[in-house]
């Protein structure tokens, strides 16, 4: 019966998450946080030598296992992307690789690693923001 | 808090028959509903109570001549008393209808601490707080120049009272303001206590009475407080209604929170005069129809009894401690059972509460998982959020044994 939102890859992921840690110099970083349950995301980016493709993605935080198996699902996903296209990537995308029913409350926790990495590039790159951005608090528009 | 002897032994069994919302499966299983610090469910009596009224009373209040206005004014005013009586306020008059206990407390952050609060001032809350009694302060004290300070917490979960001197020395204390039960592990505080020593200070005590009201016998003449803020959706009442108590002296000395109709005495051009207690604090149209619910659900709370309802969700408490005990990897928040309220917080080994409440839900039980509007009290606990079970009236044992037995599942899940 659990079998549903907890199925053996989300809890695979939850455990071995791909790309946990952090970058010592990295190109494009941000902290996101869901006010709701305080879970917390920050994500680490390094481009390519074209300065545009991501050739890597690290992320470290708290949080439940949607979130985290979320982004570490991400993490393998944006890998050879270039900063415009994972501002352009739909959301449905990342929930079509988690494969999960996901109820509103938990869609947020699901979001909150590729919410991040969007505001990470936006500061970077200039990129386009993700909708929603409420409790990234080191977000600068200025 | 334990009953006297003699009194009524509550039957959960017989109460729950009363609240329509157990008739009902969720995801198969019997409902488990173990969230009720967050709201309380409703028993048919209340919401009768509501639809009555509707159906035979209903006109707005306090202007009309005609005999609806008139039923529906006794209505808004019988449950004014019925609040005042709850918690043994001298008059009814003191008793301020509002949205909830939030909107009570930023009534009087609002129209005392704009008006008594300044540079060098100090506002003492506490790490146990709600939100709800510690932004509306913080907000204000930023805009008048007064300062915040927090009464810490001892590693029981009970405010540390020998901190109250040292912090007094960093300003003049002008508002003491602490819950009388903590929403996130179920401490009773010490409000007589409290309530003293603020009034040696010179400061006003601003009691959160969202977490007691519903479970004790409340006097707020015998805990000597200033203000006591209620919700009605915490005690069966309706969701969209609480009340403010206030001291007749202080309310008369202060401006009113919002303005509109139904709070003045005259208007002019020049100048608008306020009306008389409680109007003064009441702008615009009464929310009547759900003051009559709260009313009724006053009624059905008494008539169970107070001291039952806090005896019996002592001994769930209790129970709960032991049977959440047993659990492998559980660490258990908050004061020892016969300190503390029905309310139980805990978190499992290398689970986040979130997954604990989806896996629960799956098995029909209801619990609360996040910071609990306290993020000051989760920083101090160290963690981002816990799980919250907590009881009232209608709560049964196999409620927390259906509890116990998921998490159990919770853990196999995550193995």
């Amino acid at each position: 019966m659990f079998d549903d939102m907890y199925r053996e890859v989300i809890l695979d992921h939850y455990k071995n998450p791909r790309g946990h840690g952090t970058l010592d110099d990295p190109d494009a970083h941000a902290d996101g946080q869901n006010p709701l349950c305080g879970d917390e995301v920050s994500i680490y980016v390094a481009f390519g030598e074209d300065g545009e493709t991501i050739d890597e993605v690290k992320f470290s935080g708290r949080g439940c296992a949607i979130s985290q198996a979320a982004t570490s699902m991400l993490t393998e996903m944006v890998a050879g992307r270039t900063a415009v296209q994972v501002a352009a990537l739909d959301k449905d995308e990342l929930l079509e690789e988690i494969g999960i029913p996901l109820t509103p409350v938990r869609l947020k926790c699901a979001m909150l690693g590729l919410t991040t990495l969007k505001v990470a590039l936006h500061k970077a790159k200039g990129t386009a923001l993700p909708e929603g951005l409420a409790g990234f608090d080191d977000l600068d528009l200025s | 808090m334990a009953a006297t002897a003699g009194t009524r032994k509550l039957n959960a069994h017989a109460v729950r028959a009363d609240f329509p919302i157990f008739e009902q499966k969720i995801h198969g299983k019997p409902l488990a509903f173990l969230d009720s610090a967050a709201s309380s469910q409703k028993p048919r009596q209340m919401l009768e109570a509501m639809t009555t009224f509707y159906e035979t009373s209903y006109a707005n209040v306090h202007r009309g001549v005609y005999v609806l206005a008139e039923r529906a004014t006794a209505g808004l005013e019988g449950a004014r008393e019925k609040v005042r009586a709850l918690i043994n306020a001298p008059d009814a008059r003191e008793i301020i209808f509002v949205r909830n206990a939030t909107e009570a407390i930023n009534l009087v952050a609002y129209s005392w601490g704009m008006n008594n609060l300044g540079p060098g001032d100090l506002v003492i809350v506490s790490e146990l707080e709600h939100h709800s009694n510690f932004v509306p302060w913080q907000y204000v004290a930023g805009k008048t120049g007064a300062r915040v300070a927090m009464l810490p917490l001892t590693d029981d979960g009970e405010l540390d009272l020998s901190a109250l001197d040292g912090l007094a020395k960093d300003g003049n204390v002008k508002v003491v303001a602490t819950n009388h039960v903590s929403n996130s592990i179920g401490t009773i505080n010490p409000i007589e206590k409290l309530a003293a020593w603020a009034h040696e200070q010179g400061a006003i005590f601003v009691c959160d009475g969202a977490q007691s009201a519903p479970h004790l016998a409340i006097d707020v003449q015998a805990l000597g407080v200033d203000f006591f803020a209620i919700s009605g959706h915490k005690l069966c009442g309706p969701s969209g209604i609480g009340a403010l108590w206030g001291r007749g002296d202080l309310l008369q000395a202060m401006e009113p929170f919002l303005t509109g109709g139904h709070m003045i005495s005259s208007v002019r051009l020049e100048k608008t005069t306020w009306g008389e207690l409680p109007h003064k604090f009441e702008a615009g149209t009464a929310p009547m129809a759900e003051a009559v619910g709260l009313g009724a659900a006053i009624d059905y709370l008494q008539d169970v009894g107070f001291d039952a309802i806090a005896q019996h969700e002592h001994e769930l408490a209790a129970y709960a401690l032991g049977r959440l005990s047993e659990v492998p990897g559980i660490t258990l928040y908050g004061p020892p059972a016969d300190r503390r309220a029905g309310i139980v917080s805990f978190n499992l080994d290398g689970i986040h509460p979130h997954d604990v409440a989806q896996i629960l839900d799956m098995q029909g039980v209801a619990i609360r998982a996040g910071h609990h509007c306290c993020q000051p009290l989760m920083h101090k606990l160290g963690v981002a959020a816990t799980n919250r079970a907590s009881f009232y009236l209608y709560t049964v044992q196999e409620e927390i044994d259906q509890l116990a037995d998921g998490l159990y599942t919770v853990q196999k899940v995550f193995a």
